[in-house]
């Protein structure tokens, strides 16, 4: 192949495929086996430095860094893109995760320069459209969670617990309650809920949850003391459950001096429809990339604005909006402010945009429409599937995501992982698998708003007639599984036991014992 | 679907809820509205904002604009990588499990350290994660912050370490001094310095690191700004144990301050300790090479109150960007880039030396500088901004209240900086300061 340095092709060939790989299926090798330190795909001119203001701290060691031309870089990351699931080309029923579609306007409008090419420390002058949004935004999530402040700032969910739990902890020391040390989590709770309240110090004291899969006042009740600061309930539950109690709980939790901080991953389930404000919710993280449609991105960048309490709002942290006589203001800094700051800038503008598109496209109504297609799409899987399925908690509808448990394959031979790798050979992304942890050999599958009847007919079929496969002892259709996918099964423990975390250059590894 | 259901109507699917609590309101909110008329009512929000593309620009201190080739923007809008979730089923996630292989590679190589993870929220972020993890590793307590730490990193390390008493945070250094090596003693468990600095200074890291290593500290090695990794000495090579950057600079535009790219790289032995997702090789059952994400027992969905973080989502679509401008520039583009910003830098800085009326405190920089001004910087950096010329950051608009910072300015010049840029910019100092 011949290239000049800029990447710009001089002669045939210069797309460069070395890669193997059948059909439509690519084998993609490393960008560091495909391009080399001498070409680049951009173009820019070189300058003389004749001299420099580096006080002698020049490079020396070498970087060794692969470069791609312009063709070869765009086509490594198509062929690598196809090696993908994604949203777009098929269902994605991972439960508790909300894979829903994602709107090409939010994409657009996240775009304009006015947008994605301001700075977040120009004069606030010169930014007063992008002040209105966040204040809008804010409008629309206070709105809709009958709260009295947001915190925009946080990055994403686990984020914006750290920051809830934050203001709980800056709350209850300003009350000279700072010896309450411990927090109530269920069991059934994300694992980042009890990783959130270690971080900050706190002991956490499990609740079990009912056989019905909901949470106990009374267990609430018997747990509190003088000692509890807080505690942390997902609702809708990780079962998919709407806590039933959770009024009294709330009430509960108050009486005893403590607050009550709602993990929202699940509020796309009742946007609209419930208003959590109303159940007696001191603190709530939103997950925009969850509930208002902002991509996932093959794992973020996420958002996780928390909205708060009338009894918390003190305690939000800076960066907020303020309405001053010539426009808005944007706060930065607070004297004795109880909680500073917990990031640079002003947080995920970018998801901000997204998002707002995503409400005004929908409005109230088309919020709470899709929260409640989400929930009857759920119980419409549930319903077609719960005669072949187990099903933990039948005592009440589901909310939006259907909850099944493994003891339907008991004595197939076939374990609760085996069947979702059947289920990618079949075009499906398996549903989340072994979470919530209450369940044994969970299977949450949350379908959205977004999928069709057909799909979920489809969807329905394959899973009934998987379900029925492994009764019928074929094993080998889930043991072997996945056959179709781009890999076999990968060998996790070799991954974890030898780790190998980048790519070297084979003359500098290590001999091979061998 | 409400027959097979067996529910009379959709209400019956919410019996859970409490009745005072279901729709019992009014919303104070729009109706759903057609994509032309909402994408109005974005355009007119967007269009009251000066863009950095509007006219002459040198606003950095933690964020910078620079250019993003077309492709990158083209290729991470794909589906496949837009609308693709976490890789936790690698057989059918080797596009993103790959590229973060990659992308851990690049960032290893850039840093000069041995590993990397799959990538944190944000530079601050990172910082405070640094910390914490320095201090498991150390079993120590004390965290020094030099003065030439970006002050927002400096509050989100504050916030996160609540009235820690052994939080030292040194005060602001605007001339590059530093007294960050007297502060080091056996209780220390790192301390953090930024290079090129807040201000733009360049930090000395390897009297740092051997300074800190000789009473078993570590030191913590924060970069704003990634492009100046082209030029500058890799901070693994100086002896930096743990290197957390902002990865904005390469493949992510400046989005009013997010989504932004932490990026955190270490030394081989501290893996188990470092935050955030990894991605690592292994095979699949035919024998070929495939990605996973590995080392998941540090993480909070199987270790819950034990994990190293409570972190779960990274900025996974903002290290693709990142990775694909890497690899379109190589080396050889990464160099260049890199030359071009230092010598646009010294242009302003030369230029800026001839204003009466402005002295430029640094004597290294990267592609970034400090000024005193004859004036308070933050309403000359507005006038400048009524003339069109967003002129960079007052560092009283971080440091509030320091009357040592009042009349200082911190500019930034990138490859888009022009000679017109910077005519337009003297000469609007010269008639402001006149």
């Amino acid at each position: 192949m011949s290239m000049n340095n800029q990447g710009r092709p001089t002669g045939v060939g210069t797309a460069g495929t070395i890669a193997s790989g059948s059909a439509l299926l690519p084998d993609e090798p490393l960008l560091f086996e495909i391009g080399d330190t001498e070409h680049s795909g951009v173009d820019l001119p070189e300058v003389d430095l004749a001299e420099d203001r580096l006080g002698g701290f020049a490079r020396k060691s070498k970087l060794d860094l692969a470069g791609l031309t312009e063709p070869e870089a765009m086509r490594h990351y198509v062929r690598l893109s196809r090696l993908n699931h994604s949203i777009d080309s098929g269902m994605y029923p991972l439960g508790s995760c909300t894979m829903k579609h994602n709107p090409r306007l939010n994409e657009k409008m996240a775009r304009l320069p006015g947008f994605s090419d301001i700075h977040p420390l120009q004069p606030v002058s010169t930014v007063q459209g992008a002040l209105e949004l966040m204040n809008q935004l804010s409008h629309w999530l206070m709105t809709l969670t009958n709260t009295a402040a947001v915190a925009l700032s946080p990055k994403a969910g686990a984020h914006g617990e750290l920051l809830g739990m934050m203001a709980i902890k800056a709350a209850q020391e300003a009350k000279g309650e700072a010896h309450r040390k411990i927090v109530l989590v269920p069991e059934s709770a994300h694992g980042t809920n009890p990783a959130t309240a270690a971080f900050l110090g706190y002991s956490v004291k499990p609740v079990p949850a009912r056989d019905d899969g909901t949470v106990d006042v009374e267990a609430v009740k018997a747990a509190l003391s003088p000692e509890v600061a807080a505690i942390m309930l997902t609702n809708p539950n990780t079962c998919g459950l709407f806590e039933p109690q959770v009024i009294e709980i709330a009430r509960a939790v108050h009486e005893a001096g403590a607050f009550f901080y709602c993990d929202g991953a699940n509020f796309n389930a009742i946007m609209g429809v419930v208003r959590p404000g109303d159940l007696g919710i001191d603190a709530m993280h939103i997950n925009l990339h969850k509930t208002f449609s902002t991509p996932h991105g093959g794992g973020g960048p996420g958002a996780g604005p928390v909205v708060l309490s009338e009894a918390l709002a003190p305690f939000a942290p800076v960066p907020f909006i303020k309405r001053v006589q010539d426009g808005l203001d944007l706060v930065e800094h607070v004297e004795e402010q109880a909680l500073g700051r917990v990031t640079a800038f002003h947080g995920q503008m970018g998801m901000y945009v997204r998002a707002l598109t995503y409400m005004l496209s929908h409005g109230a109504d088309g919020l709470a429409q899709a929260a409640e297609d989400a929930v009857l799409n759920a119980n419409y899987i549930k319903a077609r599937l719960e005669h072949l399925f187990s099903v933990p908690f039948p005592d009440y509808p589901t909310m939006h995501e259907a909850l099944f448990d493994d003891s339907f394959l008991k004595g197939t031979g076939v374990s609760t992982l085996d069947f979702a790798k059947a289920m990618i050979d079949e075009g499906f992304h398996p549903m989340t698998m072994y979470f919530p942890l209450v369940v044994h050999g969970a299977m949450l599958v949350e379908p959205t708003e977004s999928e069709s009847k057909q799909t979920l007919d489809r969807f329905c079929d394959v899973m009934a007639d998987l379900a029925s496969d492994a009764k019928a002892g074929n094993t080998e259709r889930f043991t072997a599984a996945p056959m179709k996918a781009p890999r076999r099964r990968l060998d996790e423990t070799r991954a974890a036991r030898q780790p190998v975390l980048k790519w070297e250059r084979p003359d500098d590894l290590p001999q091979a014992a061998e | 679907m409400l027959g097979v259901i067996g529910a009379p109507d959709i209400d019956a699917l919410f019996s859970a809820v409490p009745k005072p609590a279901l729709k019992n309101f009014s919303l104070d909110l729009p109706a759903h509205s057609p994509e032309f008329l909402v994408e109005a009512h974005m355009r007119a929000l967007a269009g009251r904002n000066h863009a950095a593309g509007d006219g002459p620009f040198f606003v950095g201190a933690g964020a910078y604009r620079h250019h993003i080739p077309a492709t990158v923007d083209h290729l991470i809008q794909r589906s496949e990588w837009l609308t693709a979730y976490t890789p936790y089923q690698p057989e059918i996630s080797q596009g993103t499990l790959q590229m973060l292989f990659e992308f851990q590679t690049q960032v290893a190589k850039i840093t000069g350290m041995d590993v990397a993870n799959a990538s944190l929220y944000d530079g601050s972020t990172g910082t405070a994660e640094a910390v914490l993890m320095a201090r498991r590793l150390t079993r120590k307590n004390k965290i020094v912050l030099s003065g030439g730490l970006h002050p927002h990193y400096r509050d989100v390390v504050k916030a996160y370490l609540k009235d820690d008493p052994d939080l030292v945070c040194l005060s602001p250094s605007p001339e590059g001094q530093g007294d960050i090596l007297e502060q080091i003693d056996g209780n220390t468990a790192a301390i953090v310095i930024q290079t090129p600095d807040f201000y733009g200074h360049l930090r000395d890291l390897k009297s740092a690191a051997d300074a800190a290593h000789a009473q078993g500290a570590l030191l913590i090695v924060v970069v704003t700004e990634v492009v100046s990794l082209g030029l500058l000495e890799a901070p693994g090579a100086l002896g930096a144990d743990i290197v957390v950057a902002e990865g904005q600079s390469i493949g992510n535009a400046l989005n009013f301050g997010g989504p932004y790219l932490g990026l955190m790289a270490t030394r081989r032995d501290f893996i188990r300790q470092m935050p955030g997702r990894l991605c690592g090789e292994t095979v699949d059952a035919d024998g070929n090479r495939g990605f996973v994400l590995t080392l998941s027992t540090r993480e909070q969905h199987i270790r819950r109150e034990k994990a190293t973080s409570n972190i779960c989502t990274n900025s996974g679509l903002c290290a693709l960007a990142f990775s694909i401008h890497m690899a379109l520039l190589g080396e050889a583009g990464f160099t260049r880039l890199a030359r071009l910003n230092h010598a646009n830098a010294i242009r302003l800085a030369d230029a800026l030396a001839g204003v009466p009326g402005v002295e430029v405190l640094n004597k290294t920089f990267f592609n970034e500088m400090t000024i005193r001004t004859a004036q308070p910087a933050a309403g000359l950096v507005e006038r400048l901004a009524r003339r069109g010329i967003l002129a960079g950051v007052p560092a009283s608009r971080l440091l509030p209240g320091d009357p040592e910072v009042e009349n200082l300015i911190i500019l930034a010049a990138t490859e888009l900086t022009t000679e017109a840029d910077i005519a337009a910019l003297v000469a609007a100092l010269m008639e402001e300061l006149a």
